[in-house]
């Protein structure tokens, strides 16, 4: 009886592990591959650790490394994707919180109608929207630039950011609104003194999730990126698959590993977030 | 005050969400090619994307991808929930090497895979490098098995997603169920197939959209992985519909495939909306 079990156990941990290396190999073999030289990639087994640890591909890929002309590595479009995603996250996560207070705490007919247009709306696949976009972009004179793209993912970041604060609002209890009213207090003065305090872990969710969203983003960036300073995703796609010369394995590598990072260390920092708000978003959506 | 807050909010949804959808949708019926034509020619553009056959083998691989990659992260989802939820030690450290991918992009998931496939690189060489000197493993360069690739690297991606909605819908099961089970004897695996997982439907449900949605939008993951090769073996609508906006010039036969790709997720969406309703009813 007891040895059954024992077996039982060997073999759960057995197959657990197995599944293991098949999510672990492509990150192993990518992280291995970015610290060798290129003659050692070409001559040795994926697989194999590096006989000499080194970081020059590391280095170059930061600020050596070419797409096509351009000889800059992808640190600008590093920073690029920086100065679009902090502007996008902060202004998606304004527009989402007033909207989730107003139609959980608020609501009106008006309101109601409105997310569902939302909700309903952001299941429309994205291609429906570039041609358009690009014309309005050309038209407010923005096209292919910095604020081009912080406006596309304030937009198209709002749907999520509105439900997720109006699913956590709508728990809030009314009495504290109408209290505060009483009181004498105002509409921005209830949503900035009571409710928001309320909301850091729905904050930290929505951060995350924006920053990501944006960060990962390669539909738009692709389509209205400015040209050599496109977003980190469209770049690193971009140095890969360019067929300039002599394929460097272990530069293109190192690039998509530095892209990967962000994203990565925010997951092993604050996966509960990043999970809480996944499963809500599609549990409530 | 509280409309004056939600102005932008309605800009958003009625101009960037629905008029932008309905103004490509009108598109498709117009003359569109390099730039957007507002003359109405019925259904040609319809005819145009039905006659071309690269339509087809994109509209067919969004299926066959869509069903493996369905089938396969539910299979192994539930399956990995499971066997979590019977491990008492390390299941953080498991979750977490399940989960990773999710947090990187399908960009980054397409790259990585390839190098993984690649024959002069990936597992091929590795076979062949211990002993297997014919082994052969080029799908990514197969008119017939490229398809398959982007299933591979997805369900990597996707998997854990759904793990962690089962993991979590199976623990918030009534843990009075697990004593009942055992003064009855009942084996381990009955009660999650026979009374746990029949309660998870509303689960299964959530999965399956959450999915296919992903399905209906992948662009990015075949881009990055095959961008639609060896020729267009493994093209995909969004993809199609992309080029023909922007590379090819014609704007009207892409938004004709913007729609088709729509109207397919709404007919898929449908009898479910329809059943969920009936029921509340």
């Amino acid at each position: 009886m007891l040895k059954q079990r024992t077996l039982k156990t060997a073999f759960l941990y057995a197959v657990l592990f197995l599944v293991a290396l098949y999510f672990i190999a492509p990150l192993y073999v990518m992280l291995v591959a970015s610290f060798k030289t290129l003659t050692e990639i070409r001559n040795s087994s994926i697989i194999a650790l590096p006989s000499e640890w080194t970081l020059d591909a590391w280095k170059k890929a930061w600020d050596g490394a070419c797409t096509g002309m351009e000889c800059t590595g992808i640190k600008p479009y590093f920073i690029a994707t920086f100065e679009i995603a902090v502007p996008s996250v902060i202004l998606a996560i304004l527009f989402g919180s007033l909207n989730g207070y107003v139609m959980a705490k608020w609501r009106t007919k008006a309101a109601d109608f409105l997310f569902a247009a939302l909700l309903i709306g952001s299941f429309i696949p994205l291609q429906l929207f570039l041609i358009p976009l690009a014309i309005t972009l050309r038209e407010l004179d923005i096209f292919g630039t910095t604020v081009g793209l912080i406006l596309i993912h304030t937009v198209y970041g709002i749907p999520l950011t509105t439900m997720l604060f109006r699913n956590y609002y709508v728990n809030i209890p009314d009495e504290l609104v109408k209290a505060a009213i009483m009181d004498g207090a105002g509409f921005f003065k209830i949503f900035f003194n009571i409710i928001l305090p309320l909301s850091p872990s729905i904050l930290m969710v929505s951060v995350i999730l924006v920053f990501a969203g944006v960060y990962n983003d390669f539909l738009f960036a692709l389509t209205f990126g400015e040209t050599g300073k496109k977003p980190i995703m469209a770049a690193v796609q971009n140095i890969v698959s360019s067929s300039y010369g002599v394929k460097e394995y272990n530069l293109n590598i190192a690039a998509v590993m530095i892209s990967a990072l962000p994203t990565l260390l925010l997951f092993l920092v604050a996966g509960r977030f990043f999970v809480r708000g996944l499963t809500q978003g599609a549990v409530k959506g | 005050m509280a409309w004056l807050v939600l102005l932008p909010c309605a800009v958003v949804a009625l101009y960037f969400i629905w008029g932008f959808g309905a103004y490509t949708v009108f598109l498709s019926f117009t003359k569109s090619s390099f730039l957007p034509n507002h003359q109405v020619v019925g259904f040609a553009q319809f005819a145009a994307l039905f006659d071309d056959p690269r339509w087809w083998v994109a509209y067919r691989n969004m299926f066959i991808f869509g069903g493996l990659y369905l089938f396969s992260c539910v299979i192994m989802g539930i399956v990995l929930a499971i066997l979590l939820d019977r491990v008492t030690v390390g299941e953080t450290i498991f979750r977490t090497l399940y989960l990773y991918p999710m947090s990187l992009s399908l960009v980054v998931t397409g790259l990585a895979w390839q190098w993984l496939l690649n024959p002069t690189s990936g597992v091929q060489q590795i076979m062949r490098d211990s002993g297997f000197e014919d082994f052969a493993f080029n799908w990514l360069a197969s008119q017939d098995y490229a398809i398959f690739t982007i299933v591979f690297a997805a369900v990597w991606h996707g998997t854990g997603l759904i793990m962690i909605l089962f993991l979590s819908g199976i623990k918030s099961v009534d843990g009075e169920i697990w004593k009942a089970a055992r003064i009855d004897r009942v084996p381990t695996w009955r009660v999650y197939f026979n009374i746990i997982l029949p309660q998870l439907r509303t689960t299964l449900l959530t999965a399956v959209m959450l999915l296919g949605f992903q399905v209906v939008r992948s662009f990015d993951i075949v881009v990055a992985l095959t961008n639609g090769g060896p020729g267009f073996a493994s093209d995909v609508p969004a993809r199609y519909v992309f080029e023909y906006f922007f590379q090819r010039g014609k704007i009207g036969q892409g938004a004709a495939g913007a729609v088709i790709m729509v109207a397919t997720m709404i007919m898929i969406v449908l009898p479910y909306l329809i059943f969920e309703v009936r029921r509340k009813d």
